[in-house]
């Protein structure tokens, strides 16, 4: 066993940051809590629990409305969320961040709005066979609808995007190429600077699904050059229901509404409408106003941690957890990308994942099962599903232990 | 200390040793079963005289619980008429779905009401039950049987 200060960098204090995160502290089926489940939703530390509170308690009201002093205290508050959001990605304006109730919504906003304006019958959109179904199934339905085709940059044995394919599959009709940034069933961290330039080399759009990437790296837009690039706050530590879409303000110029509602308009009368400005034009009705102040605190707790030590200790982490799994009889790691981030998938010969979890379970460890959202990827390696471990910088070397030999104890109870 | 309290010696022995698992060539019943949740599929077959079952197997794959809980139920059902067979299920099914104190005349089957407090897994357990209502309730011709895609089998998912 090794402690988490002998991984961490010097600059991140893991004891001291478990105690931001309540949830942690906990028993469950009698045994302390190892939380190994952030993929799907992270923790929340208490600045983000405290900002959403206090929103409830001291300034709620409805936002972009009323005159009064409570909310221009919450219109302050949401807006501070955007204004941040700016720095965060380096985008270039407020006008370029839709606030969104996730990562789902902010693809089905594009497919819809930019979608239907501009993928016309025949045309191609390329996504991956790394995909979430959030990143598959709105382009299906817009090919259905539109008669597009949609295609799929394979991948190989180690989950890595094969490249040469993508650039085979390019062409004059690719309107639009939507890739996940970091794998959720794997891992893996495509290359999405390579891509988009290719993309952009054949005049086709990118959009990059960032919803496992932001937890574990820093995102800056403009240098990625990305179109549009969405992001889910619940996986960075901030409450449910609320993410963003970042676009290049002219590409969301050009588009049309994807709702229509309160908040969204200039004038209405009951013939006509004149649509808002950016980025209010795609925020139709109340949104989640607690939510999207709790991101901004996300965004804060988040920077002030430093998202380049939270990288370097996860790969330490991630390393070390290899190396713990590899050792246990009859488990392979599914997912052994060149670049990972902290995602340890695997399965073990003729134990049902299932088991697994539920056995994991018993023990206070938190692992998915599953599917984990991406059947084409359980395809591609020819399983049902398998058992993932996905980590955040809020766990340690000691919980890793803990998950080997439960799977020790696992490998022994079933042989 | 290998072993754990729900995945006790028999859910264990059961779903590395199946009993009963095997294709049956003179059924008059049978069954498929499919749980999306853990991607259990199961087909079962029973074999009865009159109103009694004098035989009953599965194949399939899945996961611990519902290889369990198929082998334990294939065992159970031998010599029990159709109506005894459903009051097990009803009796089956309550035991792991609600809070009423665990039957002693459960048999075997009593290693199954550790899985109340897993509502997620609760599907597994019952898979080869809810297959055998299905069973019970469909009528299948003897010698169309072998021929398997002649008889369209009722599906039954537990979702």
């Amino acid at each position: 066993m090794i402690a988490a200060d002998r991984l961490a960098p010097a600059s991140l204090d893991i004891t001291k940051i478990r105690e931001d995160f309540p949830v942690l502290r906990q028993s469950v089926r009698g045994k302390s809590l190892v939380y190994l489940d952030s993929a799907p939703t992270a923790q929340k530390p208490y600045a983000v629990i405290d900002a959403v509170r206090r929103f409830h308690e001291v300034d709620c009201a409805n936002i972009h409305r009323g005159v009064h002093e409570l909310s221009q205290r919450s219109t302050a508050a949401y807006e501070k969320t955007r204004s941040t959001a700016v720095r965060y990605f380096n985008a270039s304006s407020e006008s370029e961040l839709i606030f969104v109730r996730g990562t789902t919504e902010a693809i089905n906003l594009v497919a819809h709005s930019w979608g239907r304006m501009n993928v016309k019958s025949g045309d191609e959109i390329i996504i991956s066979a790394l995909e979430h179904h959030s990143n598959i199934v709105p382009w299906q339905m817009l090919c259905e609808e539109q008669g597009a085709v949609l295609r799929f940059i394979p991948i190989d044995d180690r989950g890595d995007l094969i490249l040469e394919a993508y650039d085979k599959l390019l062409n004059a009709r690719t309107r639009m190429v939507a890739v996940s940034h970091v794998s959720n069933a794997l891992g893996t961290i495509n290359p999405v600077r390579p891509i988009i330039e290719m993309a952009h080399a054949m005049g086709a759009l990118v959009l990059i699904d960032g919803a496992q990437a932001v937890p574990h790296m820093s995102v800056d837009v403009r240098a990625l050059d990305a179109d549009f690039y969405a992001f889910s706050g619940h996986k960075l530590f901030g409450p449910t229901g609320v993410g963003m879409l970042y676009g290049k303000a002219e590409l969301l110029e050009s588009m049309r509404p994807y709702q229509g509602g309160g908040d969204m308009i200039k004038t209405v009368t009951l013939e006509k409408t004149t649509y808002n400005d950016l980025p209010y034009k795609f925020e139709a009705g109340t949104p989640n106003i607690a939510g999207g102040i709790g991101l901004g605190a996300a965004f804060d707790y988040v920077s002030d941690v430093g998202l380049d030590a939270v990288a370097a200790y996860e790969n330490e982490l991630l390393v070390y957890g290899t190396e713990l799994l590899e050792q246990i009889p009859g488990l392979r790691i599914i997912g052994t990308a060149r670049e990972k981030a902290s995602v340890l998938s695997f399965v073990m010969e003729g134990i049902h994942p299932h088991d697994i979890g539920t056995v994991l379970d018993r023990m206070g460890i938190a692992v998915r099962t599953g599917h984990h959202c991406a059947q084409p990827v359980m395809d591609r390696f020819g399983i049902p599903a398998t058992t993932r471990a996905s980590l955040a910088f809020y766990n340690t070397p000691a919980e890793l232990d803990r998950l080997a030999a439960g799977l020790q104890k696992i490998a022994e109870m079933f042989a | 200390m290998i072993l754990d309290d729900l995945y006790g010696e028999v859910i264990i022995d059961h779903s590395k040793r199946p009993r009963n698992c095997r294709p049956m060539a003179d059924a008059n019943h049978r069954a498929d079963g499919h749980n999306q949740l853990c991607g259990d599929k199961l087909r079962l077959y029973l074999k009865l005289e009159g109103d009694r079952v004098t035989d009953a197997s599965f194949e399939g794959s899945g996961c611990a619980i519902s290889t369990a809980a198929a082998s334990l139920m294939t065992e159970s059902l031998k010599g029990k008429t159709k109506e005894e067979s459903l009051t097990l299920l009803d009796v089956f099914h309550e035991q792991l779905t609600t809070d009423t104190p665990v039957r002693r005349d459960l048999g075997k089957l009593v290693v199954f009401c550790g899985v109340r407090d897993y509502p997620a897994r609760v599907k597994c357990a019952t898979l080869a039950w809810h297959t055998l209502k299905s069973a019970l309730v469909t009528q299948r011709v003897t010698t169309d049987i072998v021929t398997t895609e002649l008889v369209p089998t009722e599906m039954v998912t537990t979702e």
